[in-house]
């Protein structure tokens, strides 16, 4: 089970929890789950979230992998001007 | 409404065109002449993008009527390169990087030559305040500068 | 699929040179085309009709006059756009959501700012299309308004949609309000922060929305064919992202939109979204014709957004030896008509160049009737950081710690924890604090009424999707089609710099082009100083596809396996132990005969690039005032800044002085002013007061470079980063100078002056 981290901010939205287990294999499984578990959370889920797999930032990277020991953590994306 | 007929000279040449009674001498070199690359940055004169010769007199032709032009002569950026040589401040802009977007070089050009045209040892001082009518927002006047002052030297032979 | 493309440490030939960039002759010599200087025969003149209002219901439009006025072929309304639903979209630096889009082009059930178009003609002069303007007549119900953010927040202030309900706040709010949404970004136990904290200092803060002030305003030049086929020819930092947005509000295919990002005359972020182009291309569908609109520089400041305007609450506890136990701060951002400023953004930067245990930011995204904000170079950082570094530099002044020492008590580097999310892999900040304090200015005497100031600012910077595509033309040079507009930081050098590395060819034999949508994959917008990151990403990897081919077409030719073909110095040649012998050949060689061998040799690549390196960067500030006039000075100013890798450092100092002159005139001069009616007062660079040439003096700039390890030649991006400290830089001098601490900007010399007179009369610091 990949061990799923919610950064601080998100806590409105998952009634405050923010650490959970899931068995996800890439980030659009993980964001389905999410949504259904959180449905406060789903309209942020493709748009305003980023995540770290193990250490690597993706943005807007659906099909990246997470592995059934990953560590993964939910953030809000940056942009810029 | 009509028109009036406008003659002048424009980068040496005899040009001749129409033009409002409302319309600057701008909007005439941009809409009626083609010649683009003088540009409007804010069209009340505060900017100096749209910097040119009149009759010898460094002026913002948004702030000239068109038919101000008639029996004068203008000079624009398209007038600066002689054939295919660059002037030394053109060339020196871009030696130094003093241009980014580019937008306010043409400009910029303009008043360069005719602040070196006045005074063609100028300190960094009068160079800046030479300047100062002409807004640049990328490049914080730094690269500007140096060109101008480089150019300066180049052109006093020293 | 998600690219990363790792850093090699090598020899390099032309990355790190200081070659002329392509599209410089053109723009000395006046040549070079931007928006306003494209015409198309038969072409129309449109102008937009905006409300004079700060805040009002729109009860009717009558517009029948102004369709009978001779020479004028189209009018528009709010009734001939559709109405959207609320859908949000990446887009630019926000998510947006295009309920607000559609009526932030044209307004439909109220204007909510002075400038807010209402209407927009077309027709054959701009004269005919300005008298046209004053035949239109609207009916308004004006409604009571509210420019403050403090003000806003409070439930009793003037409404401006009766739809919004705060967002993350639980439970769910029965009222709608103002706050659109609020955010909390904690860590830690503040309660345990502040016992620890041997000095706590509170401050509140105010700073006032300044524009991007490119010095082009927005113009596009747009045509509607009857095939349902658009055309827009448009200064854009993304022709991609505004084409998916013009599908969006017109309710066209994607396919039947192609766009042009004309040469760009500065965009800085603001640049990002849709104005105009909607109009045109609705204009041209009425009337048949092309219609070029070009903004008023009054039209720019009324309608185009600037940054937020802000009030920052921040509140530190150090310990007795300057180590940061606690940090807390409030942001509260005005985000103009409507939701989605860059509150987010700034509240997860203004602490992040600290290593915190205990940190808590809270932030509010607030409407009021001013134009919607758009982003502004590192959107939200300079506000934030500008109320974090005075009171970081008010601990050093109290504890007697040097303003850098103090910073390096407490600096984030590689593995530090940040407190929105993820951890920093290599990082140049303390390299910065370093080289900072070594500089020789941060020794220079200082004279009466001077004073130093040191700040330090932080960004992300981003990657995202790029597409490139590389053509080895038939004498052997090479064409680039880049996907991410050049917004004038000399990207398209850069690009063709690496490519020319990558290939082992000669600079000045790879011309780069901006190609338009209709040549690329979709590009993300160049932003987030992402144009060489991404950008050069995707290059050198269609770099790469076209010498994998090169060498696939050299194996074939000289009749040897793959493996034995490496590719160096511009021509494949026998690698090293690779078995087979053979004449090499060069790009050139390949090239002549590629017709015949098997066809045209490109590379392509389209990407989703991350690994984006943040950067970091320390500025020294030194000022003088003068009490009389309370005029400041800038004396020197020098930028420490760690970039990743200088592709080319002629452009890389392009982007400190820039970044660092607009962050001066963000501290020293620029403001929006209101009046009582709510209309702005100064759209205009005589009284909108951007610094001049005789403002500032020579930049020191100092390039760090800590390689970002996932980027193949160490990129980190480096635009944004320059803007964010000056504020803070400027106004920690000050104090330096004259014992005054300006927690209000600008720092305007009426300003000044009143805190030397409250300073003086309270005999205390301010």
């Amino acid at each position: 089970m990949a061990r799923i981290s919610l950064s601080n901010n998100l806590k409105p939205y998952t009634g405050g929890e923010t650490e959970i287990e899931l068995e996800v294999g890439n980030v659009r499984q993980l964001f389905r789950a999410l949504g259904e578990r959180y449905p406060d959370l789903a309209p942020q889920l493709e748009f305003e979230l980023a995540v770290a797999i193990d250490g690597v930032i993706y943005q807007d990277s659906l099909l990246a992998p997470i592995g059934s020991d990953s560590e993964v953590l939910l953030f809000s994306k940056i942009a810029g001007g | 409404m009509g028109k009036h007929r406008v003659m002048a000279t424009v980068n040496g040449d005899a040009v001749e065109f129409l033009c409002e009674t409302g319309q600057t001498l701008l909007e005439a070199l941009r809409d009626e002449l083609q010649l683009s690359g003088t540009k409007e940055g804010c069209g009340t004169g505060d900017c100096g993008a749209c910097s040119v010769m009149l009759d010898g007199r460094l002026v913002c032709s948004c702030l000239v009527l068109g038919v101000e032009a008639q029996g004068k002569t203008i000079h624009t950026i398209e007038g600066m390169a002689k054939g295919e040589q660059l002037h030394p401040l053109q060339r020196k802009f871009l030696e130094h990087a003093a241009l980014q977007c580019g937008i306010c070089t043409p400009g910029m050009l303009i008043s360069a030559r005719a602040l070196l045209e006045r005074n063609p040892d100028p300190t960094e001082e009068q160079v800046r305040y030479g300047l100062a009518g002409n807004l640049c927002r990328c490049t914080g006047y730094h690269k500007i500068v140096e060109a101008v002052l480089d150019a300066a030297r180049e052109m006093r032979g020293a | 699929m998600s690219t990363t493309v790792m850093y090699e440490e090598k020899p390099l030939k032309v990355v790190g040179t200081r070659p002329l960039r392509p599209d410089g002759v053109d723009k000395v010599t006046g040549r070079a085309r931007y928006a306003a200087d494209y015409n198309l025969p038969g072409q129309l003149i449109g102008k937009v009709l905006r409300s004079p209002h700060a805040h009002a219901r729109i009860k009717s439009i009558d517009t029948s006059r102004a369709e009978a006025l001779p020479g004028v072929k189209a009018v528009v309304t709010r009734d001939d756009f559709p109405d959207m639903q609320t859908e949000y979209a990446a887009a630019g630096e926000l998510t947006i959501n295009f309920r607000d889009v559609t009526r932030n082009m044209m307004a439909r059930e109220k204007v909510l700012y002075d400038g807010h178009p209402v209407a927009a003609v077309a027709a054959l002069s701009a004269s005919i299309a300005r008298a046209a303007l004053g035949l239109i007549k609207v009916e308004y119900e004006v409604l009571p308004h509210v420019i403050d953010v403090v003000e806003a927040m409070k439930p009793d202030a003037p409404l401006l949609h009766e739809h919004q309900f705060t967002d993350g706040v639980t439970p769910k709010p029965e009222r709608p309000s103002n706050l659109a949404k609020r955010m909390v970004f904690a860590r830690g136990s503040l309660d345990e922060g502040f016992k620890q904290a041997d000095l706590i200092i509170e401050r509140e803060f105010n700073t006032k929305p300044v524009h991007q002030g490119y010095i082009e305003p927005q113009a596009c030049i747009a045509t509607y064919t009857e095939d349902g086929q658009a055309e827009v020819w448009t200064g854009t930092q993304g022709h991609f992202v505004f084409r998916a947005q013009l599908a969006k509000v017109l309710e066209m295919d994607v396919s039947k939109i192609r766009v042009t990002a004309t040469e760009l005359g500065g965009g800085f972020g603001g640049k990002n979204n849709i104005y105009n182009e909607p109009l045109a291309i609705a204009l041209s569908r009425k009337s048949h014709r092309p219609v070029k609109m070009v903004m008023t520089r009054e039209e720019v400041f009324r309608a185009t957004g600037p940054t937020s305007g802000a009030n920052v609450k921040v509140k530190l506890g150090c310990t007795r030896d300057g180590r940061i136990t606690a940090a807390d701060a409030e942001l509260n951002f005005q985000a103009g008509a409507f939701a989605g400023s860059s509150v987010a953004m700034a509240s997860m930067c203004a602490f992040t160049r600290y290593d915190l245990e205990n940190v808590r930011v809270v932030g509010h995204d607030v409407t009021v009737n001013r134009p919607k904000v758009a982003a502004y170079r590192a959107p939200g950082a300079p506000i934030a950081v500008f109320g974090v570094e005075s009171v970081i530099d008010e601990m050093a002044e109290k504890l007697g710690i040097d303003p850098i020492e103090l910073r390096l008590r407490n600096a984030a580097k590689e593995g530090t924890q940040t407190y929105y999310g993820p951890k920093f892999g290599p990082i140049g900040f303390i390299e910065t604090l370093h080289r900072a304090k070594a500089h020789p200015k941060y020794r220079a005497p200082l004279g009466p009424n001077q004073g130093r100031g040191i700040a330090t600012g932080f960004w992300f910077n981003i990657g995202k999707e790029t597409s490139s595509a590389l053509h080895i033309n038939e004498d052997g040079t090479a064409t680039l089609i880049m996907g991410t507009v050049d917004v004038a930081g000399g990207s398209r050098a850069a690009m063709a710099m690496m490519v020319a590395e990558e290939l082992g060819i000669a600079y000045d034999k790879v011309r780069p082009v901006i190609g338009d949508t209709s040549a690329l994959g979709f590009n993300f917008i160049t932003a987030g100083s992402r144009g060489t990151f991404a950008g050069g990403m995707a290059a050198v990897l269609a770099a790469r596809d076209a010498i994998e081919k090169m060498r696939r077409r050299v194996a074939r030719i000289r009749e040897v396996p793959l493996e034995a073909v490496a590719w160096k110095d511009g021509r494949g040649q026998p690698a090293e132990g690779g078995g087979a012998q053979f004449k090499p050949m060069t790009l050139q060689e390949i090239a002549r005969d590629a017709g015949k061998t098997g066809g045209t040799i490109s590379g392509h690549s389209e990407i989703n690039a991350e690994g984006a390196g943040p950067g970091f960067g320390t500025h020294i500030a030194d000022v003088e005032v003068d009490r009389q006039t309370g005029l400041i000075k800038i004396v020197r100013y020098t930028i420490v800044q760690d970039v990743g890798k200088a592709i080319h450092p002629a452009y890389v100092e392009g982007q400190f002085e820039g970044g660092a002159v607009q962050g001066i005139g963000w501290a020293l001069n620029e403001e929006y002013v209101y009046g009582a009616d709510g209309v702005l007062q100064n759209p205009g660079f005589l009284d909108y007061r951007v610094p001049v040439a005789s403002d500032v003096p020579f930049i020191d700039s100092v390039i760090v470079e800590v390689p970002n390890p996932n980027h193949p030649y160490g990129v980190r991006g480096c635009g944004e980063v320059p803007i964010i400290a000056p504020m803070a830089a400027i106004s920690n001098a000050v104090q330096n100078a004259i014992g005054v601490r300006l927690r209000e900007q600008p720092m305007s010399p009426p300003r000044v002056l009143k805190a030397i007179e409250a300073a003086a009369g309270a005999g205390a610091q301010v």
